[in-house]
């Protein structure tokens, strides 16, 4: 367990610093820069602000600058806000994006894992083809016609929960937390069903049954276990999938999240604020894959070699 | 164990999701709040630095300047300063300062309006608008650095209540510069709490931190979520306030803000969607309101490039478009085709009015130019991506190439890349618009004067450039407005801008808003805003 451990930390530095590399040679070429106005500023105001950002140094300087502030964790100041860090700004953004990822994945293991133990335990009947049909509708609607098709009718023609915003009135998490979550679920559904269907067809599930354990039991206490394994193993990319990917969902409902700084950043040329959150995001995925493997090799001893 | 799992995921997104639902704007027949939707997020709630829309829009609650605009026709009002005189000459202005206290309970002093146009001029802040500043004696000499003393600039207090600004020439839009936010004044010990006088990015606009002197106080800023705004106890005209607060809700997607409205998050939108606007103007004439702005949409051209170097090119190009067909089938909210660059009539200014379309004469202005729809290059065409400007751009291009044979390839690029090409000159013609910062022709005129920052064409005139100076050094309006005409003469001739319409400001509004009036410059004193009982 400690050499998959070590085997991956070694693997994330170079796989970190080749996104911070990356990410600063494609910010620094990108047309346009963080201080271009419709209202030009003029060549003195544009030179006092370069040298307040560090932008006057050579490329390699700022490169190396740039660096050592990661190394002891300061990510500069954000170019688009006046007077607030990177740290500031994704302090701010993280805890909501994480809030409604969270929940989102809830949802999906609500929704996914119920729908995919149905369809295991009634193969091949209505009770299978219909949340599976659903599921694969699910995966297919991208989250950006989804989130508008519900705000209409739940939102406008219903009138049941708030358009946008993100605690700022009541029920507006929940048009977000569907958007978000639906792809997902729908995935959590098909794995579940897979997983499910592979161990129902186990021995030690028909010695079970042979005890004379209720269904219920049976499939609550013994299958789950080994049938939720693909799930767990989807958990932790998904999670990262759904923080990195928010950035729609926090789009279209106006949520004050990590994503919604992130592509805010990248229109605005917020080269600090651009690289800051790609580091971060890089982080968190892998962060999150590696806790995945954990996690399943616990379960299955198979893997921890 | 595993239902018990489900039934905690299932609690927690409940509570996490439900609870009542009751529009604000429903609400707010009793509460007296009014929600704004107010564009992108601010930068910066400093009046001095910032340069946006929205952040103006939010600065106009939080401090006041020297005058307020009328809420109607926008002339000014006494604000901080209670009354003024004006010597015979036009170029001294003596402001009596009122009794009123900035939100910490400090009196405002003349000496506040010093130390921030001190502060707005020094060359190290780095402010966008000092150029608001530049008619007063040496402001732009100071912020240019050629003199170190700003002694030498024509501002001072003569007491605590008096404040004497000199200007370099009688300019009669002087007054309505002063309600502008970056000649406001600002409190000089908050400002030297949280940092230097010029330093970029002081804390002193976080709440809990800023101190204001307007009609509201800065209660909450949660970033991409909401700033607000409370009635101020200290403001000198607390009374006439009707409203309790405001919140400024950011809401950069036209679409979202369209649906926020109509489920009842905000009483008034920023824009509404271009596709909806024929829509409303049948279902809610009521709330729908279209209203002329002191804006106008143009083609900006740089004349370093072949063809476009050529006067009789451009004139051409202008001849060949006719902008009552782009106002009533393309742009359809409400435009007026523009023939000078100047929106008509503010203060009585008359911009000459000498375009025309006349397909046949731009075919024989291009002949005389030595072109041929033959021998004409591809011209590019770039816009900032947007559904508005691509319908324009398509229109013109159909119509240049009817009427001239040219074939116009259009770009669009995103904001940044589509300001920067400007900037360096890496474009054929482009899209641009402008609104005046101040009811008068300075506001426009001044842009095309030879190497000024957004003149952006590489035209140059003399005469234009004379003509303007002797504007400024002129003793009344009058004489002053026959030089701008004159110039603008030539700007119109000369074309290297072209004017297609002017602006109209179209956004939705609710029934229970009152006193939101419109005006030229879509500027509101929320002093005389309210929401009427129910």
């Amino acid at each position: 367990m400690l050499n998959l451990i070590l085997r991956r930390i070694g693997i994330a530095v170079p796989v970190l610093l080749t996104v911070i590399t990356l990410t600063f040679l494609m910010v620094h070429s990108a047309p346009g820069g963080p201080f271009d106005e419709e209202k030009a500023v003029s060549a003195e105001v544009l030179a006092k602000l370069n040298e307040r950002y560090n932008l006057d140094q050579p490329l390699s300087t700022q490169y190396f600058d740039y660096l050592a502030g990661v190394l002891v964790g300061d990510f500069g100041p954000s170019f688009r806000y006046p007077g607030r860090s990177v740290t500031e700004l994704i302090s701010i953004g993280l805890p909501i994006t994480f809030e409604l990822a969270l929940y989102s994945i809830l949802f999906a293991l609500c929704i996914g894992v119920l729908a995919g133990v149905l369809g295991a335990l009634r193969p091949n009947t209505a009770l299978d083809y219909i949340p599976m049909s659903t599921a694969m509708i699910g995966i297919c609607i991208p989250s950006i016609i989804l989130g508008p098709v519900l705000i209409l009718v739940f939102g406008i023609w219903l009138e049941w929960v708030p358009v946008s915003g993100w605690g700022y009135m009541p029920g507006d998490k929940i048009l977000p937390i569907i958007t978000l979550g639906t792809a997902y679920a729908a995935y959590c559904a098909r794995l579940t069903r897979g997983g499910m269907l592979e161990i129902l067809n186990q021995d030690f599930i028909r010695t079970a049954r042979a005890k004379g354990l209720s269904e219920s039991r049976v499939v609550v206490v013994h299958a789950l276990r080994g049938g939720l394994t693909p799930v767990i193993a989807f958990l932790g990319p998904a999670m990262a999938g759904l923080l990195a990917g928010s950035f729609v969902v926090e789009t279209i409902f106006g949520i004050p999240g990590l994503g919604r700084f992130y592509v805010e950043a990248a229109f605005n040329r917020d080269y600090t604020m651009i690289l800051g959150s790609s580091i971060f995001f890089s982080f968190l995925i892998v962060t999150f894959n590696l806790i995945s493997d954990l996690v399943a090799a616990a379960l299955n001893p198979k893997l921890r070699d | 164990m595993r239902y018990k799992f489900f039934f905690v995921c299932l609690t927690v997104l409940l509570i996490g999701s439900c609870g009542e639902n009751i529009p604000p704007v429903e609400s707010s027949y009793e509460t007296k709040i009014l929600y704004l939707g107010n564009g992108t997020e601010p930068k910066d709630l400093d009046p001095h630095t910032v340069t946006g829309v929205p952040e103006s829009k939010i600065l106009m609650a939080l401090i006041e300047g020297l005058v307020i605009r009328h809420p109607d026709g926008l002339e000014p009002l006494p604000g901080m300063a209670k009354s003024w005189d004006i010597s015979a000459d036009g170029k001294e202005y003596i402001f009596y300062i009122r009794e009123a206290l900035w939100s910490n309970g400090d009196e405002v002093t003349a000496h506040d309006f010093v130390y921030a146009w001190n502060r707005v001029l020094m060359p190290s802040l780095g402010s966008k608008y000092p150029d608001m500043l530049y008619d007063v004696v040496n402001a732009e000499e100071f912020n240019k650095g050629l003199i170190d003393e700003f002694n030498l600039v024509g501002v001072k207090a003569l007491d605590a209540k008096t404040l004497k600004v000199n200007l370099k020439n009688p300019a009669p839009y002087f007054i309505e510069l002063l309600a502008h936010y970056t000649t406001r004044p600002v409190h000089k010990a908050t400002i030297e709490k949280h940092g230097k006088i010029d330093s970029l990015g002081n804390q002193w606009t976080r709440p809990g931190n800023f101190v204001g002197n307007g009609p509201f106080t800065l209660e909450d800023w949660k970033l991409n979520q909401v700033i607000r705004v409370k009635k101020s106890p200290t403001y000198w005209d607390a009374n006439r306030v009707k409203l309790n607060e405001i919140h400024f809700l950011p809401i950069d997607n036209v679409t979202r803000e369209d649906f926020m409205f109509r489920s009842g998050r905000i009483h008034v939108t920023g824009s509404v969607p271009t596709e909806k606007i024929e829509v409303y103007r049948e279902e809610y004439p009521d709330q729908i309101t279209i209203t002329p702005y002191y804006g106008t949409y143009y083609y900006r051209i740089n004349i370093n490039k072949k063809p476009l170097d050529s006067k009789l090119v451009r004139q051409a190009l202008s001849l060949s478009i006719d902008r009552e067909k782009i106002t009533a089938k393309v742009a359809k909210g409400g435009q007026q085709p523009s023939f000078s660059f100047t929106p008509p009539d503010p203060n009585s200014y008359f911009p000459p009015t000498n375009l025309e379309y006349n397909p046949k004469k731009a075919k024989e202005l291009l002949k005389d130019a030595g072109y041929s729809p033959e021998s004409l290059p591809p011209i590019e065409l770039l816009y900032n991506t947007s559904e508005g400007h691509q319908k324009i751009a398509e229109a013109m291009q159909q119509m240049w190439k009817e009427t001239l044979g040219v074939d116009i390839i259009l770009t669009n690029t995103d904001w940044k890349v589509y300001l920067s090409k400007q900037t360096t000159g890496d474009y054929e013609i482009a899209r641009a618009g402008w609104i005046g910062d101040y009811q008068d022709p300075k506001s426009f005129l001044d842009m095309m004067v030879s190497g000024r920052g957004n003149n952006q064409t590489g035209w140059s005139n003399k005469d234009y450039d004379n003509l303007l100076i002797k504007a400024a050094n002129s003793t009344t309006q009058k004489e002053r407005f026959s030089h701008m005409y004159e110039a603008e003469k030539i700007l119109m001739d000369e074309l290297p801008i072209i004017p297609i319409y002017t602006y109209t400001r179209i956004f939705m509004k609710h029934e229970s808003v009152e006193g939101w009036n419109p005006n030229l410059l879509d500027s509101h004193a929320y002093q005389y805003i309210s929401i009427k009982d129910k």
